[in-house]
């Protein structure tokens, strides 16, 4: 009779990430969202259940808050969807075209906004698009069509339109690079048989090449989503806590900020922020999970 | 042999650490990153050199994020020994929740008068837990050369004032008011509570709004909204995306004359600005009448209970009442007012005009920052937002007045 020995060398190799994980992961969002069924009476923890989300969904004052930033944090998510993914899967058709010159270095130049740090990124957009020092209003001058600036980040009606842009202009590399890499996975082989065919040109990219990478596409879709629920910096470092004007570009990630650390006067709210947390943590699950059982199990994969 | 040089060593050892254990070493938390310099140079080395043993480091963060980060690092254990202390509630905050010490047995807080101390006690005045520090003016920085330049006179009633407005605007060469709405808070500070003293009578009207006899719709507290709707045909083209550094390198590049300020400004106007600048107070609504200012008790500095060196802190808590320290802080930080007592001779001349306003007007404080904002909605943060769309046109004043008493009523028992 033989006892089955136990595999040690599994568990070991798997700790170093198992404990990191769960220590500045795990740990800390189940601990989150224990600090929301809480609230502070007179310097002591109270625990009060769901009352904070009570709160934030059904008190007017807090409700408008909370469907403004979830609001435009869907805005937000639109604007990436329809504007940076469509761009990036279509430099990646033009960059893996075989006759295209100087490709690696469109590559890098269009990749290398997604390097530079917010910080940066924000900055130097605000600058450009400032209507005093900027050189929007001067190049816009220029070709004739002053008339069309505006000061757009003060406005509220084009605000988060243009923070989503220019947040668009910085990553727009990574769906092109992942559906290059798709794209360049193609076997030659289908590509010449389909031409064969007399499917050429344009065609081919519409009938053969793209079925081939909406896996990828999809990944790119919830990549997005998850990035952008949880977006932050950019409007912190260009519009600064209170998310002005007037709340325009508030989402929810600068709404979870200044209620969990305060701002100005404002005292910072630990129970509250968490409950936020809480909110946006739901709000990812449940998109994540339509798209891992309603649409990534219906997708057809084709063995290449 | 060996042996003995290794006890040596070890002897040495034990006396250098003896030596420095001695020492103490105080960290200060501040907001004031513009400081920086002055403290390095001027205020601690004043302190140092009376004190050998203890040794003071300035160690500021961003003003934005300063209530954030302090709070995180006061609960993380990790704060410096001394804490400069925003006024009222955030410091409030840290009292009752135990991170400051109270300092109302600290001889030197006889150096104060209630009124400085006011911002830095329990609402019964029974425990004081910062050492007040300053206070800033508000009021409005102007370009002489310009003035000059059009034959302008200083304006003191507000008619006047929107007359050289219109004369700069007319002219062309100024944009006649740097001052922009992207960070918001600069439309609330140097604009409603700057001029809004004069409307509702400096304490008379605070106070009152305190104790709910009057309300945010009442028209002493609309028609700085209405006055406000005013300015934004004078704040220059896209003032909608001017930040706060933007207006400060406005009027210091000499693009614009006239600059709704805070007295903090002045150490960095005097360094950037190559022409010479005037203030004048916020202007009354008819010839004669009392001017009131918003003589903002802004800065104080308090002790971390959690501190290890408590002795040396209150050491250095002591210095910073007495009067050698507010002479030595009222020049080297010139629009940071000193609150002592004891009168300090400033040398700046643009600090010794606006500290003059203190002869000529009846001061009070901002509106929103004692008890006010305690709530959610915060007052102060709405205010700001007000302030915003009132010069924008967003909203009518009256509808603004009603949203803002809406919000302070729905927490605050006086006014419900």
């Amino acid at each position: 009779m033989q006892t089955r020995r136990i595999r040690w060398h599994i568990v070991v190799f798997l700790a170093p990430a198992v404990l990191v994980y769960t220590g500045v992961m795990i740990f800390p969002l189940f601990n989150t969202l224990r600090l929301a069924l809480f609230t502070e009476v007179d310097q002591t923890r109270v625990y009060v259940g769901i009352q904070n989300f009570r709160t934030l969904f059904f008190d007017p004052i807090w409700s408008e808050q909370f469907w403004n930033a979830l609001g435009n944090n869907f805005w937000f998510f639109l604007i990436h969807m329809l504007v940076q993914n469509p761009i990036g899967i279509a430099l990646a058709a033009i960059l893996s075209h075989p006759r295209l010159r100087f490709a690696a270095l469109y590559r890098s130049a269009i990749f290398i906004p997604t390097i530079l740090s917010f910080v940066i990124v924000g900055f130097a957009w605000k600058l450009i698009l400032s209507p005093l020092w900027g050189i929007a209003p001067s190049m816009l001058d220029a070709i004739g069509l002053k008339s069309l600036f505006a000061p757009w980040l003060g406005k509220e009606e084009y605000a988060l339109t243009t923070l989503a842009l220019v947040s668009v202009w910085q990553f727009v590399g990574i769906p092109m690079m992942l559906i290059y890499a798709a794209l360049l996975s193609i076997p030659e082989e289908i590509l010449e048989a389909g031409e064969i065919d007399g499917i050429t040109g344009a065609s081919a990219f519409w009938k053969i090449k793209l079925p081939l990478i909406l896996p990828s596409i999809g990944i790119i879709s919830i990549l997005t989503f998850v990035g952008n629920f949880n977006a932050f910096d950019l409007i912190y470092v260009s519009q600064g806590a209170l998310a002005g004007p007037d709340f325009s570009t508030d989402i929810l990630g600068t709404f979870m900020y200044r209620t969990f650390f305060g701002f100005q006067l404002q005292l910072g709210d630990p129970h509250m922020g968490s409950a936020i947390a809480g909110a946006m943590f739901a709000i990812i699950l449940v998109g994540v999970c339509i798209y891992l059982f309603g649409i990534q199990t219906r997708m057809r994969r084709y063995q290449l | 042999m060996k042996r003995k040089v290794l006890s040596l060593a070890l002897m040495t050892t034990a006396l250098v650490t003896s030596a420095y254990a001695q020492e103490a070493t105080l960290t200060i938390e501040s907001w004031r990153n513009d400081d920086l310099a002055l403290w390095q140079e001027k205020i601690i080395p004043a302190f140092e050199a009376e004190h050998p043993g203890i040794k003071v480091i300035f160690s500021p963060s961003a003003p934005a994020e300063y209530n954030a980060v302090l709070n995180s690092k006061l609960e993380a254990g990790s704060a410096g020994d001394l804490i400069t202390c925003r006024p009222f509630d955030a410091s409030l905050a840290l009292y009752e929740s135990g991170h400051l010490t109270d300092l109302s047995d600290l001889e030197a807080m006889g150096n104060f008068s209630d009124v400085a101390k006011s911002a830095w006690q329990t609402d019964d005045a029974s425990a004081s837990f910062c050492v007040p520090m300053a206070s800033v003016i508000h009021g409005f920085i102007y370009n002489k050369d310009a003035f000059n330049e059009l034959g302008l006179e200083v304006p003191t009633t507000e008619a006047e004032f929107f007359v050289a407005l219109d004369k700069i605007k007319e002219d062309g060469t100024y944009i006649p008011m740097a001052m922009g709405t992207n960070d918001q808070w600069e439309a609330a500070t140097m604009g409603y509570n700057n001029i809004g003293p004069n409307y509702w009578k400096g304490e008379e009207g605070r106070q009152a709004l305190i104790k709910g006899e009057q309300k945010l719709t009442d028209p002493q507290w609309v028609a700085p909204y209405a006055t406000l709707a005013k300015w934004a045909d004078y704040l220059g083209d896209g003032y909608e995306a001017q930040t706060y550094p933007d207006s400060q390198n406005l009027f210091t590049l000499g693009r614009a004359a006239i600059y709704p300020a805070g007295s903090w400004e002045i150490a960095g106007f005097n360094t950037q600005a190559d022409f010479e600048m005037g203030a004048f107070k916020p202007p009354v609504q008819n010839a004669g009448d009392t001017c009131y200012i918003s003589d903002h008790t802004d800065i104080g500095i308090g002790l971390n209970a959690a501190s290890e060196n408590q002795e040396a802190a209150r050491t250095f808590l002591s210095w910073v009442a007495s009067p050698e320290f507010a002479s030595i802080f009222g020049n080297a930080v010139p629009g940071f007012f000193p609150l002592s007592n004891t009168p300090v001779e400033l040398e700046d001349p643009l600090a010794k005009e606006i500290v003059g306003w203190r002869d000529e007007c009846e001061s009070t404080i901002r509106s929103t920052y004692q008890i006010l904002s305690r709530g959610t909605p915060n007052l102060e943060n709405e205010t700001w937002g007000a302030s915003v769309a009132a010069i924008k046109g967003t909203e009518t004043p009256e509808a603004l007045g009603q949203q803002l008493q809406d919000g302070l009523a729905s927490w605050y028992a006086p006014h419900q």
